[in-house]
């Protein structure tokens, strides 16, 4: 069996100064297998792919790939020895066709050296078909979608010969429609005896589509599992290094007087919204993806323009056209992509937490600074942000801890009403947890929470109502006793007519 | 560790440090640099450049930049020297160049940040008209200065130290000040990390984006009194070329133009490096015309050293 392996690590050890990233991590991959990679943030997982990738050398330790000894010193090394990786962010060129992409750097030629455009072109097509992508080789990549695109990196791997191929979140971006086809090409990638190193945060994914598993914590190996041997609470429980009971806290809520109500919100995407909700509430709003849920978040918070619609706070009419506005009013929001719109990654954190209470902070123009780091500091403390001072730099931090800090940003505001599209995207377990414990103890504190999510789990675990919106219309209200991952599809879906 | 903390210091004081080799460099090349007398002259020499780099610090930090400082000095020293003329009235002759200098930088921001014009285009046509006003008004004659207070400010001494090398310790304070103790310094810093990260956080971002064209066109007002006084006259040509040694200044002071990270007190030494360089030449007895030579390979080798410091340092991380 052994020399059947296609990827071996053994005793991997990767030091960064000052921090042990990887302690002697070992890895197998059978060729045809999905092997996913399980850990919280910052338990290795990048920068192990990393290290396979030939993107980062390793301190000790040895990697075979077909049986035989090798060091990588850049990814075209480990690509000509098949090991193929889609980034999170593509890297791929915008303004050229599929097929140039498929080949970038690699076009055929013509004996007197121009580009031979028909073979590029046939070849191309091949691949597609064999991956039963239905995109045209000469369009260009940057009139495709997410998926699409996601789906051309792939074909790119086969276009190199890869025999493992990493894959980082695929499915991040990705509607439901279009993991199923994402899926479907894996099946058809492992019938071509194609390894695949799975990276996911969803657990439900990884049980489904991988025949093994690995865990690491704290950059250390934990164990190998087949798939049939093991079970979700085992994995958690591995990959935080305690069982995580109760992800969800159980809430009990009981009904009390409207804080926030929207009336006939209308802009490009949501049409004719009304929506109330109550002190101490988490109200959830969930749909498919471009449902318009999160545009519905941005119109309320002012991020956006509206074409007509009404905000009331405490039953008063508010002005909420800028965020400054909204904020100023108790609305406060966290976005859903935090590296884009919610930190400033090249700035501290202490920066980063302070950003949207500037003004409380200070005496005329200047800023009191005692106050503000003593503040920041409770929000470190109070959030359990894992952070080595509060002067480094958000960009530096994991994703949970990332997510943290917007959230302490947002806190530290003091908002009556919370908006958090898709708080916990990217997040590993353990955060997960706490930050819904946070959730749950901000509106025990009398505050409400608007919860914006896809991952359907999540908004019935932490929701004491739920919208659901189809195509910008909020299409249905489903109470706590009604809540199922069936009943939200349904709705959301359209396969279920409206309640009129 | 101790290597990586040595690093992170160098990176801290990279813009001292090389000015620091410059210097030794100069003293021993002509012994003369080093005489107090010589030292003010540099300091005054590098006032104009180190003012303007001190607003340029401020709208590169937001991600932009601002081709039009020379042109609004020409406008400001011109009108200034022509209320001075007619006028003979130092403050009405200050508060013109001041005034302009505002009304010039108001109407940038006005095309930056509310008019979405990238500040590339927008100031380089700013450039261009505001430097035909200067031709039309002066129809290319110089107008002289002739009252003693005005000069005062370019040429006079305090306690033997020169007003202009006061006003830019002046202006460093504030600017430094602003920046590091002030909502508005941290807004700037976000707005240049990330803009819609700032906005989202509450931040009004179009109204840091204006200002900070504001302040740096109250620099060039102030900049223009001084840069008139010291020569004695306004001219059409006044100004000409100061974006080129502020933006020199800044970059050398290694702050990105990307924006969101930099401070003004490496800029002020990035204004000293390029006066030291100025002057040693000088010194030297070296053709004028071949300054500019020097000059520009200074610049390329100081932001060569400053990449490979931060590679690595990156590396060190």
């Amino acid at each position: 069996m052994q020399e059947n392996l296609v990827l071996k690590l053994d005793s991997i050890v990767k030091t960064f100064p000052g921090v042990k990233a990887l302690d002697g991590v070992h890895l197998d991959v059978y060729p045809g297998e999905v092997h996913a990679l399980c850990g919280e943030n910052g338990a290795g997982k990048s920068t192990l792919m990393k290290i396979i990738a030939g993107a980062q050398p390793y301190t000790s330790g040895k990697m075979y790939v077909d049986g035989k000894d090798v060091v990588f010193h850049s990814t075209k090394e480990a690509e000509r020895m098949g090991i193929a990786m889609i980034y999170q962010e593509f890297n791929m060129v915008p303004d050229l066709s599929v097929a140039e992409n498929m080949y970038l750097g690699r076009l055929p030629k013509k004996a007197y050296g121009a580009i031979d455009w028909k073979k590029l072109y046939r070849d191309a097509k091949e691949v597609l078909h064999k991956l039963n992508l239905k995109v045209d080789e000469k369009t260009k990549v940057s009139h495709l979608s997410v998926a699409e695109s996601q789906m051309i990196e792939i074909a790119k791997c086969l276009t190199i010969g890869a025999k493992v191929i990493i894959m980082d979140e695929p499915t991040a971006a990705l509607t439901d429609d279009e993991i199923e086809i994402l899926f479907q090409i894996i099946e058809d990638l492992k019938k071509q005896n194609i390894a695949i190193l799975y990276i996911s945060h969803r657990m439900d994914e990884i049980f489904r589509i991988s025949n093994r598993l690995t865990v690491f914590r704290d950059g250390k190996f934990i164990a190998t599992k087949k798939i049939e041997d093991t079970n979700y609470d085992d994995v958690v429980s591995m990959m935080v290094g305690r069982s995580v009971e109760n992800l969800y806290p159980s809430r009990k809520y009981e009904q009390q007087e409207v804080i926030f109500e929207v009336k006939d919100m209308n802009s490009k995407g949501v049409h004719n919204v009304n929506l109330q909700l109550h002190k101490g509430e988490i109200l959830g709003i969930s749909g498919l993806l471009g449902s318009g849920t999160i545009e519905l978040s941005k119109l309320i918070y002012g991020a956006i323009p509206k074409v007509s619609g009404n905000v009331f706070v405490n039953g008063q009419e508010i002005n909420c056209d800028t965020p400054k506005k909204a904020l100023a009013a108790g609305i406060g929001f966290v976005s859903d992509d935090r590296k884009q719109e919610g930190l400033v990654l090249i700035r501290s954190i202490r920066e980063n937490i302070a950003m949207s209470s500037l003004k409380r902070y200070s005496k005329g123009i200047q800023i009191n600074k005692k106050y503000e780091l003593g503040q920041v500091e409770k929000q470190v403390k109070a959030l359990n942000i894992k952070i080595s001072s509060v002067s480094q730099l958000a960009g530096k931090l994991s994703g949970g801890n990332q997510q943290k800090v917007v959230f302490a940003k947002m806190l530290e505001a003091n908002p009556d009403i919370l908006i958090l599209d898709e708080p916990t995207r990217g997040v590993d377990v353990g955060a997960k947890a706490e930050i819904y414990a946070i959730m749950d103890q901000l509106t025990k504190e009398g505050k409400s929470i608007i919860l914006i999510s896809t991952d359907l789990p999540e908004v019935i675990g932490m929701s004491d109502r739920i919208l659901i919106m189809r195509e910008g219309n909020v299409v249905f209200e489903i109470s706590k006793e009604e809540m199922s991952q069936e009943t939200i599809l349904a709705y959301a879906s359209g396969g279920v007519s409206e309640h009129e | 560790m101790n290597k990586n903390k040595l690093i992170n210091q160098i990176n801290v004081y990279r813009s001292v440090m090389i000015l620091l080799v410059i210097c030794v460099f100069a003293s021993i090349l002509s012994p003369s640099f080093l005489s107090v007398n010589n030292l003010f002259n540099v300091f005054k020499q590098i006032t104009v450049a180190g003012i303007v780099g001190c607003g340029m610090t401020f709208v590169i930090l937001t991600g932009g930049i601002d081709l039009s400082v020379g042109s609004i000095m020409g406008l400001a020293g011109v009108l200034a020297s022509g209320v001075l003329a007619t006028t003979g009235n130092v403050f009405y002759a200050m508060g013109t160049a001041i005034l302009i200098g505002i009304v010039c930088g108001t109407v940038n921001g006005f095309w930056v940040a509310q008019c979405g014009i990238p500040p590339f285009i927008s100031t380089l046509g700013m450039m261009t008209l505001l430097r035909g006003c200067v031709l039309v008004y002066t129809k290319g004659s110089p107008i002289p200065v002739k009252v003693d207070a005005y000069k005062y400010i370019g040429k006079g001494t305090i306690l033997g130290v020169p007003v202009p090398v006061i006003l830019l310790l002046i202006i460093f304070i504030l600017a430094h000040y602003v920046l590091t103790q002030t909502a508005f310094g941290r807004c700037i810093y976000a707005f240049g990390g990330n803009k819609e990260a700032a906005r989202l956080s509450g931040i009004s971002t179009k109204k840091t984006e204006w200002m900070v064209y504001v302040i740096n066109g109250l620099m060039c007002g102030i900049a223009a009194i001084i840069l008139t006084a010291r020569l004695g006259s306004a001219q059409s040509t006044t100004g000409e070329g100061i974006e080129m040694d502020a933006i020199a200044a800044v970059i050398l002071g290694g702050t990105s133009l990307s924006g969101g990270t930099g401070f003004v007190l490496p800029t002020v030494v990035g204004a000293m490096i390029m006066g030291i360089i100025d002057n040693i030449l000088t010194l030297m007895n070296v053709n004028p015309h071949a300054t500019n030579i020097v000059k520009g390979a200074v610049i390329l080798i100081a932001v060569l050293v400053d990449k490979k410091v931060k590679d690595l340092s990156a590396k060190a991380e």
